[in-house]
C-alpha cells in the first residue's frame, strides 16, 4: 500500500488533493461528499473583499435612497431589525463545515487592499479554520504604480493577516510577477506558510455585435497546468513555506506530476466541476495504481523529484525548454 | 417595578406601540398619514414582539378600509382584541361597519392620524373632517394633542372602551402630531397590564360568537320593534363619560398625568376662553401662558371625549368668570349652522343656561399653520363689542370676509430654546440626519426635543423643510418655527429660489453649504441674501459639504456632514459631547449595514470640522445677483398670479378670491416651472444617431422629443441647434432633431441607458450622454424653446404603430414631478402621445393621481390645436366605475347626437349628414376628416338656432371618437378597486384600463399588495411576500369578451406600442398591465429597463396580447410576445433590494421563498403556453 500522505502548510494531510476555492464549497453537503470522495482537505469558496464591501454600500443606498422626500412614502422598506451579513454567514459556515467533516478546512480570503478585512481571518481561525488562503486579486491598471510597490502590498497584507492569527496563511498567487522567485521569497520571509501557484484572473470576453465587455467564466484545461508546473519546479528548496498547485490539474498523472516538481498538495476545481465531486476517488485511484505500478511508496519519495533542483536536465525549464519547443516546429 | 424610558418618537409610534400591546387582532390597510401605525405593527409582529399576554398579535393587510373594518368586525364578534389604523376616506369606507360595531356594543379602538376628506381637491394633511364625518355612528371620539397625549389616551381609550362597550375612534392630528417627534416619557408594560382589567377582556371574550354556547347577532328589525330596540343602549352611553374620567384618573396615579374630558387651562377669573381639539390645543396652551402671565384673562378648554359629549362636564371644566367661547373647528361643514364642536358649544351652554356668548371659526384646514400670533388674534377678536362669528383664521377671505385679521408677527418663542430650520433635499438626506440629531439630544440629555418636517409636492429633486426645537421644558409649539435661531440651506441653489432667510431671528446663526470657499462665497450670493445677512446681524459659516461628501466616499449624501456642523455651531451640546454622540448615532444607524458604511461616516464627521469656516460678513451688499423668477414673464397670469407664488412658498399668502371654487385648473402648467434639479442632462450626437426614438420613448418626463419637420424651417434656428438628415424614405428632403428640456429633465440617465446607438471609434459614446447642465442650461433653452416652436408631424401622416413612428407624436403629459426615472410614466406619455388629443382620463389616487394632478403644476398638457386629455381623479376605490361613467356618457350623448344629425338632416344636409353618420374613425386621417365635418356642423348649426340645434351644438364634439381611459396603479387594480373593475371589464363597454404595476403600493412608501411578487419584500410582508402574485390578465382573460396585454417597455417597446393601439381599437373593455419598476424596487433606476429585461427573460413578466377579435378569425386569442425564461428568477430578482435583502436578514427564508418564486415562474409558463397554444379552429 502506497503512503499518499502530505504536508501542507503544516497541516498532515492524507493525500495531496484538496479541493480549491469554488462555489462548490459554499454548500455543506458538497464539503461532505469531498470528504468522502477522499479529498485531503477543502479551500472553501472565497469570501470576497469587494462583494462584502458592495453589498453594504448597496444595501445602505438603495434602503435610502428616495427617503424623507416625499409626505406619503417617507421610507420605503420594512425596518430589518439585523442584516446577517458577511462575513458573519461565511463564520457560520466555517462553523458548520468543522462539525461535519473531519478533513481540514482552510477559509478563502479574496481582497485587493490593506483594509479592515484582513481582520476577518481572525474570525475565521476563532470559527474553527485550519488555515487561511489568501486571494489578492490586484490588478495594477495604474501606470505610476511599479512592481516593487505591488510586491510590498502583497508581503503587507500578508503580515497584516499573520498578526490577527495563529494558523497557518497560504498566500495564492498569479503569474505575473517580474520576479516571481524574489516575491516568493519575501512572502517566505514575511511568515507565508504556503503559496499556491497560480491563481487564474477570469478574462473578460468582448461582444463584436453589442460592442460590449462580457465576463466570461472558462473552466481551466490541463495544458494551463504548464505554467504553475514550471514555477513550483524553480521554486522548490528555495522557499521555506509549503506549495500548491492550482490551475489545469485533470488527471492522477497530473497530480504525480505537481509533486514531482515540488507541489505538496494539487489543487482541483475545473475537474469536478466538469466531472462531479466523484472524480476525486477516480484521482486517488489513479494515483495509487501508478505509484504501485511504478513502484513508488510514498508521495514523499516523488516529492521535488522533477523539480529544478534535482531533476536530470534543469535546464530544460529554463530558456532551453522554449528552444525545444520551437526546434519541435521544424 | 421597570423604569420608564424617555423616547423620541411621533405620534404614528406612539399610538402603535401601545395599540399593538394591547391587541390579539390587527386589521391594517395602508393610508396617508396613518400608514407608519400599520407599518409598526406589522414590524412588530415580525420581529416577534408580544402584546401584554404574551403572544404576538396576528397582523393581516386587508383589500381596503372597509376590508378592514370588516375583518376587524368579525374579529371583535368571536372575541378577540381588535385594532386598526386609518385615516380620511379610509375612516369614511369603516363607517357601515362603524354603525354596527358600535350597535353591537362592541368594545374597540381605531386609531386615527385625522386627515383631510377630499372635496374639491384631495389632501394629504391633516384636519378633523374625517372624524367628523363619523360623528353619527355611535363611536366615543377622543382626541389627543402630541405625541405623548397619543400614547396616554390610546392606552386610556383601549381601557375604557371594555368597560363602556361603547367602541373608540382615537384621533390625533395628521402630519401634525402624527409625524411629529417629540420626547416622550414610555409606558411600560407593567403600566398597561395595570391599565387593562382582564376581568373585562374576559367578558368580551364571553360575548363572543362560540358555537359551544350560540346566540344570533345581527337580526333584521321591522316598525314594530327597532325603535325602543334603538334607544336600548342609552345607558351605556350616560355611563362612557364617568368611565373615561375614572380611567383618566386611574392612569394619572400610575403615571402622574391628569387629562380630563375637558382639561381647561388658563386664567381662573377668565373671561375670553377658547374651545378646541387637537394639535393646536397646544399651541393655544403655550399662548394662553403666555398672555395670563401677562396679566390677560384668558383660558382655554381642551375637549378630550368629544362623543359622547359631557354636558355637565364641558360646564364645570369653564370659570364662572366666562363670557364669551370661541370655538374652534379644524373641519368645514358648508351649508351647516356652524361647525360641529360650534353647535356642541352652543347646546351645552344653552342647555346649562349660564349667559355665555360663543362663536365659532374654523382654522388650520388640510394642516394650514395654526400658531400663536393666531391665538392672539381670535383673542382680540373676542374682545371686541360685536365680535366676527363663523370667522376664519390663518387665511385671507376676501370673497365672504370670514377671516379675522392678526399680527403674524407676534412671537412667543422662548429664548432658552434652540429653534432651528434646515433647508435640504430629499435626496442629500438632511431630514434623517436631523430625525438622528434629534435623537440624540431627547435621548441622550436631559434636553426635550421637537421635530416637524415640511416636504415636496414632487418626487424628484423635493426640497425638504425641517423645523427642529430644543429646550428644557416639553415643548408645545406645534407650529412651524417664525423666528429661527439656527438656519441652515443645504443647498446653494436654494438662495436664488426663495426666500431661506425670512424665518432667521437677529443675531442667528446662518450655515450654508456652497461649492466656494469661505473667501468667496460671500460676493456669490444674491444682493437680497447679503442684505438679510447684514440687516439681521447673522453669523454666517460656510462649508463645502459635496467636497467633504466626495472625499470621505459618501457621494452626494451630505447629511453626517451638516448634521456634524449643525451641532458644531448650535451648542445644543458642548463639541466632544455632541460629536461622540454622532459617531454612537451612525454606528447606532449603519453598524447593521456594515464597517465600510460606518467608517465612511466617521471620516465625513472628522472632515466636516476641519472644513468648517466662519465667512466675514461685509458691511454692505456687494452683489448683483438677483433672485430667479419663479415663471417667465411669458406665462399666463393664472400662473403668475397663482400658481407663481405656490411654486416660491408663498401660497399661504394667496387669498380666496385667487381660487377655482370647484378644484377646476387650467392644464398644461408644469411646462412653466422650470425646476433645473439635474445636474447631468443628455446632449445629442447626431452624426452616432440612428433616429429610433427610444430615448423619447424611455423618458419618464417628456423632456428629450424627437421631431421631423422641413429643413426651411431651420432659418431661424439659434447658432447650436442641431439637427440631421431624417433617416427612413417617407422622410426624404426632412431634417430630424432629438432635443432635450434642459430645465425640465430630472437626470435620471433612462434614455442614455436605452439608447442602442453607439460611436464605433469609442463605443462608451453613445447618440445621447449625460453632460454638465450647468454651462450648456442657456443655450439649450434657447435651442429647446426653438424646436418647441416647431411644427409637429402631421399625425395622420405617421405610421403610430412603430416606436419611431409613435415618438413623433406631441407628448401630452410633460415634465410630471414623479421620481427621476420613473417605470410608470413612459406609458402614461405613451397613451397622451398616442391618444391624448380625444382621451378622457379617470385617475386612480395613487403615485400617478399625485404626479399627474397636485399642485402647484400639472403636467397634463394640450397640443398646437388647444386639444389634450381631460383628466380627473376620484377616489381610490371607484376609479373603474368613475371611468365607466365617463363612458356612460359619451355612449348617451354619442347617440343622442346622431340622432339629432338624423333629425335635422334636412337643415345640415344629406351629404354632411351621412358624413358623420357613416364615418370611418378608425385612423388618425378618418378622426381628423371627423373633426372637420364637426366644424362645418357646427358652423351649420349656428344660423339655425331651433332648440334641437342648440342641442346638437352642445355635444356635436361627441361625433368624435373619443378615448376612455381608466388609470391607476396595482393598490387600485388588484386590491381595494378589483370588484368594481372586475364589474366594469365585464359589462363589455369600450373601456381602456391601464394598469401601472409596481408590484407594491407605491404613493403610501411600499405596502405589499396582491400584485407582488413571492419572496419581495414590502411594507406590511417584512419577513417577505409569501404567497404568489395574483394573475390579474389571466382572470381577465376568462370572460373571454376582454382585450388583455401585458407589457414591459423596456423589454419589448414595440409590442407595448402594438398593445396600446389594439387596445384602444378594441371596441370593448381592454386591460393593459404595464410592468412599471419603482423606487420602491430597491433599484439603479438609470438602468432599470436592463431589470425589465431580465423580468421577461427569467419568466417572472410574461409578455402576451389577448385579443378577442381573433377568435372570431378562427385563431387562438392569446399571443406569447415573450420566450420561455432563459435564466433563473434569482438572476432577476437578486438585482433588486426587496429581494435581496431578505437574504442578508434572514437567508434561510430568502432560500425558501426563492424556491417557491421559481417554481411560480415555471408554472406559470407551462399554463401560458398550453394555453397559447389552444386550437381555435373550430370555434
Amino acid at each position: 500500500m502506497v503512503d499518499l500522505s502530505t504536508t501542507y502548510m503544516g497541516l498532515k494531510l492524507k493525500n495531496p488533493i484538496v479541493p480549491s476555492a469554488s462555489p462548490l464549497s459554499a454548500s455543506l453537503d458538497s464539503i461532505k461528499r469531498m470528504e468522502d470522495a477522499g479529498a485531503a482537505a477543502v479551500v472553501l469558496h472565497s469570501l470576497f473583499e469587494e462583494q462584502i464591501e458592495f453589498e453594504a454600500e448597496a444595501l445602505a443606498h438603495f434602503l435610502e435612497h428616495g427617503t424623507y422626500s416625499y409626505a406619503e412614502a417617507l421610507t420605503y422598506f420594512p425596518a430589518h431589525h439585523e442584516y446577517r451579513r458577511e462575513p458573519k454567514e461565511y463564520v457560520e459556515h466555517i462553523r458548520r463545515a468543522k462539525e461535519a467533516v473531519d478533513i481540514p478546512i482552510i477559509a478563502s480570503l479574496n481582497g485587493v487592499s490593506l483594509g479592515g478585512w484582513t481582520g476577518y481571518a481572525r474570525q475565521f481561525q476563532e470559527a474553527g479554520a485550519d488555515g487561511v488562503e489568501l486571494n489578492v486579486y490586484f490588478l495594477p491598471t495604474n501606470p505610476h504604480l511599479n512592481g516593487a510597490e505591488v510586491e510590498t502590498l502583497y508581503v503587507d497584507i500578508l503580515k497584516s493577516v499573520k498578526e490577527q492569527v495563529t494558523i497557518p496563511v497560504a498566500m495564492k498567487l498569479s503569474p505575473y510577477f517580474s520576479a516571481l522567485p524574489h516575491l516568493a521569497s519575501a512572502l517566505d520571509a514575511a511568515g507565508a506558510d504556503a503559496l499556491v501557484l497560480f491563481n487564474r484572473f477570469y478574462q473578460p470576453d468582448i461582444d463584436i455585435e453589442r460592442l460590449e465587455v462580457v465576463p466570461n467564466l472558462q473552466l481551466s484545461t490541463p495544458v494551463e497546468m504548464r505554467l504553475p508546473l514550471r514555477w513550483i519546479a524553480i521554486l522548490y528548496g528555495r522557499v521555506r513555506a509549503s506549495m500548491a498547485l492550482t490551475s489545469g490539474v485533470h488527471s492522477a498523472e497530473d497530480v504525480i506530476k505537481a509533486v514531482m516538481v515540488g507541489a505538496d498538495v494539487a489543487q482541483v476545481c475545473s475537474v469536478l466541476l466538469k466531472q462531479g465531486i466523484g472524480a476525486i476517488s477516480e484521482l486517488l485511484a489513479g494515483m495509487r495504481a501508478w505509484m504501485e505500478e511504478h513502484e513508488y511508496e510514498s508521495v514523499a519519495q516523488m516529492k521535488g523529484s522533477m523539480s529544478h533542483r534535482s531533476c536530470p536536465e534543469p535546464a530544460a525549464f529554463e530558456r532551453a525548454n522554449y528552444m525545444k519547443v520551437l526546434n519541435s516546429y521544424k | 417595578m421597570t423604569e420608564r424610558r424617555m423616547v423620541t418618537i411621533d405620534g404614528n409610534e406612539a399610538a402603535a406601540y401601545v395599540a399593538h400591546k394591547v391587541s390579539e387582532v390587527i386589521a391594517i390597510y395602508p393610508i396617508t398619514p396613518s400608514s407608519p401605525m400599520g407599518e409598526h405593527a406589522d414590524d412588530y409582529s415580525a420581529a416577534g414582539e408580544t402584546n401584554i399576554w404574551g403572544t404576538v398579535p396576528v397582523v393581516v393587510e386587508m383589500q381596503s378600509e372597509a376590508g378592514a373594518a370588516g375583518a376587524a368586525h368579525g374579529a371583535l364578534q368571536t372575541g378577540a382584541l381588535t385594532t386598526t389604523f386609518t385615516a380620511s376616506q379610509g375612516l369614511l369606507l369603516m363607517i357601515p361597519n362603524m354603525f354596527k360595531i358600535a350597535g353591537e356594543l362592541t368594545p374597540t379602538v381605531f386609531h386615527v392620524s385625522a386627515r383631510t376628506v377630499a372635496t374639491h381637491a384631495l389632501s394629504i394633511f391633516g384636519d378633523h373632517s374625517d372624524v367628523m364625518a363619523v360623528r353619527s355612528t355611535g363611536w366615543a371620539l377622543l382626541a389627543s394633542n402630541s405625541p405623548q397625549e397619543v400614547q396616554d389616551l390610546a392606552l386610556i381609550a383601549h381601557a375604557a372602551t371594555l368597560e363602556a362597550r361603547v367602541p373608540f375612534v382615537h384621533f390625533f392630528d395628521g402630519f401634525r402630531t402624527s409625524h411629529e417627534i417629540n420626547k416622550v416619557e414610555q409606558l411600560t408594560i407593567e403600566d398597561m397590564r395595570a391599565m387593562i382589567d382582564d376581568e373585562l377582556v374576559l367578558a368580551h371574550r364571553a360575548r363572543a360568537l362560540n358555537p359551544e354556547r350560540p346566540v344570533i347577532r345581527g337580526t333584521a328589525q321591522n316598525p314594530d320593534v327597532f325603535f325602543q330596540a334603538r334607544e336600548a343602549c342609552n345607558p351605556f352611553y350616560l355611563k362612557t363619560p364617568d368611565i373615561v374620567q375614572k380611567t383618566m384618573d386611574k392612569f394619572a396615579r400610575l403615571t402622574g398625568r391628569q387629562y380630563h374630558l375637558f382639561d381647561y387651562v388658563g386664567a381662573p377669573d377668565a373671561e375670553r376662553v377658547i374651545v378646541m381639539m387637537g394639535s393646536g390645543a397646544e399651541v393655544a396652551h403655550e399662548t394662553v401662558e403666555y398672555l395670563v402671565e401677562r396679566g390677560e384673562k384668558v383660558g382655554l378648554l381642551k375637549v378630550r371625549l368629544y362623543r359622547p359629549f359631557s354636558i355637565r362636564h364641558f360646564i364645570e371644566a369653564l370659570p364662572e368668570s366666562v363670557k364669551i367661547l370661541a370655538a374652534l373647528d379644524r373641519t368645514k361643514e358648508p351649508g351647516a349652522a356652524g361647525e360641529p364642536l360650534y353647535q356642541d358649544c352652543m347646546t351645552a351652554v344653552t342647555e346649562s343656561g349660564r349667559p355665555i356668548r360663543v362663536i365659532g371659526g374654523r382654522y388650520g384646514l388640510a394642516s394650514k399653520e395654526f400658531n400663536p400670533a393666531m391665538v392672539k388674534g381670535i383673542f382680540d377678536e373676542m374682545a371686541r363689542a360685536n365680535p366676527k362669528n363663523h370667522f376664519t383664521i390663518g387665511i385671507v377671505d376676501d370673497v365672504t370676509h370670514s377671516s379675522l385679521e392678526y399680527d403674524p408677527t407676534f412671537n412667543i418663542e422662548a429664548d432658552d430654546v434652540v429653534r432651528a430650520v434646515f433647508f435640504g433635499l430629499g435626496s442629500d438626506g438632511t431630514v434623517g440626519a436631523n430625525h438622528n440629531s434629534i435623537r440624540i439630544i431627547g435621548e441622550e440629555t436631559g434636553l426635550y426635543a421637537q421635530g416637524y418636517f415640511q416636504y415636496d409636492s414632487k418626487k424628484a429633486g423635493t426640497v425638504t423643510v425641517s423645523h427642529l426645537r430644543f429646550g428644557p421644558r416639553p415643548i408645545r409649539q406645534t407650529c412651524l418655527i417664525e423666528s429661527a435661531s439656527f438656519v441652515a440651506c443645504h443647498q446653494f441653489v436654494f438662495l436664488e429660489q426663495f426666500d431661506v432667510l425670512e424665518k432667521a431671528a437677529p443675531g442667528a446663526v446662518f450655515l450654508l453649504n456652497a461649492p466656494y470657499g469661505p473667501n468667496e462665497v460671500w460676493d456669490r450670493l444674491p444682493a437680497k441674501v447679503q442684505q438679510q445677512i447684514i440687516d439681521k446681524g447673522l453669523e454666517f459659516y460656510t462649508i463645502d459639504a459635496y467636497r467633504v461628501a466626495k472625499e470621505t466616499g459618501l457621494g452626494v449624501r451630505i447629511n453626517t456632514i451638516m448634521q456634524t456642523c449643525f451641532f458644531a455651531l448650535s451648542g445644543v451640546l458642548p463639541r466632544d459631547q455632541a460629536i461622540a454622540a454622532i459617531k454612537n448615532a451612525i454606528e447606532k444607524t449603519y453598524g447593521r449595514r456594515g464597517e465600510a458604511v460606518v467608517q465612511q461616516n466617521f471620516a465625513a464627521v472628522d472632515q466636516a470640522l476641519a472644513n468648517l469656516f466662519r465667512v466675514e460678513v461685509m458691511d454692505r451688499v456687494t452683489s448683483q445677483l438677483p433672485m430667479r423668477p419663479a415663471v417667465p414673464p411669458e406665462a399666463p397670469e393664472f400662473v403668475q398670479k397663482v400658481l407663481a407664488p405656490i411654486m416660491v412658498r408663498q401660497g399661504d399668502r394667496l387669498p380666496v378670491s385667487v381660487f377655482p371654487p370647484d378644484g377646476t385648473f387650467p392644464p398644461a402648467t408644469t411646462q412653466w416651472e422650470k425646476r433645473n434639479i439635474a445636474l447631468e442632462i443628455p446632449v445629442w450626437e447626431p452624426e452616432i444617431c440612428i433616429q429610433c426614438a427610444k430615448c423619447s420613448m424611455a423618458c419618464p418626463h417628456a423632456a428629450i422629443r424627437f421631431k421631423i419637420y422641413d429643413p426651411a424651417l431651420l432659418k431661424d434656428a439659434p447658432p447650436t441647434f442641431k439637427y440631421d438628415k431624417a433617416r427612413g424614405k417617407e422622410f426624404e428632403g426632412l431634417v430630424a432633431t432629438i432635443q432635450v428640456a434642459p430645465e425640465d429633465c430630472t437626470g435620471c440617465g433612462l434614455c442614455v441607458h436605452a439608447c442602442p446607438a453607439k460611436d464605433k471609434r469609442e463605443p462608451k459614446r453613445k447618440a445621447i450622454n449625460m453632460t454638465f447642465q450647468p454651462p450648456i442650461r442657456e443655450t439649450e433653452r434657447e435651442n429647446y424653446r426653438f424646436f418647441l416652436s416647431l411644427p409637429d408631424f402631421d399625425r395622420s401622416q405617421v405610421k403610430i404603430n412603430t416606436v419611431k413612428g409613435s415618438q413623433l407624436l406631441r407628448p401630452l403629459f410633460e415634465y410630471s414631478g414623479a421620481c427621476a426615472g420613473c417605470g410608470e410614466t413612459p406609458y402614461v406619455k405613451l397613451l397622451s402621445q398616442l391618444f391624448g388629443d380625444r382621451a378622457v382620463i379617470a385617475n386612480a389616487t395613487g403615485c400617478s393621481s399625485i404626479y399627474g394632478g397636485n399642485l402647484p403644476t400639472t403636467p397634463w398638457a394640450t397640443n398646437a390645436d388647444g386639444r389634450g386629455p381631460a383628466w380627473s381623479n376620484s377616489l381610490f376605490e371607484d376609479n373603474a366605475e368613475f371611468g365607466l361613467g365617463f363612458r356612460l356618457t359619451i355612449d348617451k350623448q354619442s347617440e343622442y347626437a346622431r340622432e339629432l344629425v338624423e333629425r335635422l338632416r334636412g337643415a345640415i344636409g344629406d351629404e354632411l349628414a351621412d358624413g358623420l353618420l357613416q364615418a370611418d374613425q378608425s385612423s388618425e386621417a378618418g378622426i381628423a376628416a371627423q373633426r372637420a365635418r364637426v366644424a362645418e356642423l357646427k358652423a351649420r348649426l349656428a344660423h339655425l338656432g331651433t332648440p334641437e340645434a342648440v342641442q346638437l351644438q352642445s355635444i356635436a364634439d361627441m361625433l368624435v371618437k373619443r378615448s376612455v381611459w381608466i388609470l391607476g396603479g396595482d393598490g387600485w387594480a388588484y386590491d381595494i378597486g378589483f370588484g368594481g373593475l372586475d364589474h366594469v371589464l365585464s359589462l363589455g363597454r369600450n373601456v381602456n384600463v391601464l394598469v401601472l404595476d409596481t408590484q407594491v403600493y407605491s404613493n403610501t412608501g411600499g405596502q405589499m399588495s396582491k400584485a407582488t411578487p413571492r419572496g419581495a419584500v414590502a411594507r406590511f410582508a417584512a419577513a417577505g411576500k409569501p404567497v404568489p402574485k395574483k394573475d390579474l390578465g389571466l382572470i381577465a382573460m376568462t370572460y373571454g369578451n376582454i382585450y388583455v396585454a401585458q407589457v414591459a417597455m423596456g423589454a419589448n417597446d414595440t409590442q407595448t406600442v402594438k398593445a396600446f393601439l389594439e387596445a384602444e381599437s378594441y371596441d370593448g373593455p381592454s386591460l393593459i398591465i404595464a410592468y412599471s419598476h419603482c423606487i420602491s424596487h430597491g433599484i439603479n433606476m438609470r438602468t432599470a429597463f436592463d431589470q425589465q429585461q431580465l423580468a421577461v427573460d427569467s419568466g417572472a413578466w410574461i409578455l402576451y396580447r389577448y385579443d378577442p377579435r381573433r377568435a372570431a378569425q378562427g385563431l387562438n386569442p392569446l399571443q406569447l410576445d415573450s420566450k420561455a425564461p432563459k435564466i433563473p428568477f434569482k438572476d432577476y430578482a437578486y438585482n433588486e433590494t426587496r429581494f435581496k435583502m431578505l437574504t442578508q436578514s434572514d437567508p434561510e427564508r430568502a432560500a425558501y421563498l426563492l424556491e417557491l418564486a421559481q417554481k411560480d415562474v415555471d408554472s406559470r409558463w407551462r399554463m401560458y403556453e398550453q394555453l397559447a397554444a389552444l386550437d381555435y379552429s373550430q370555434g
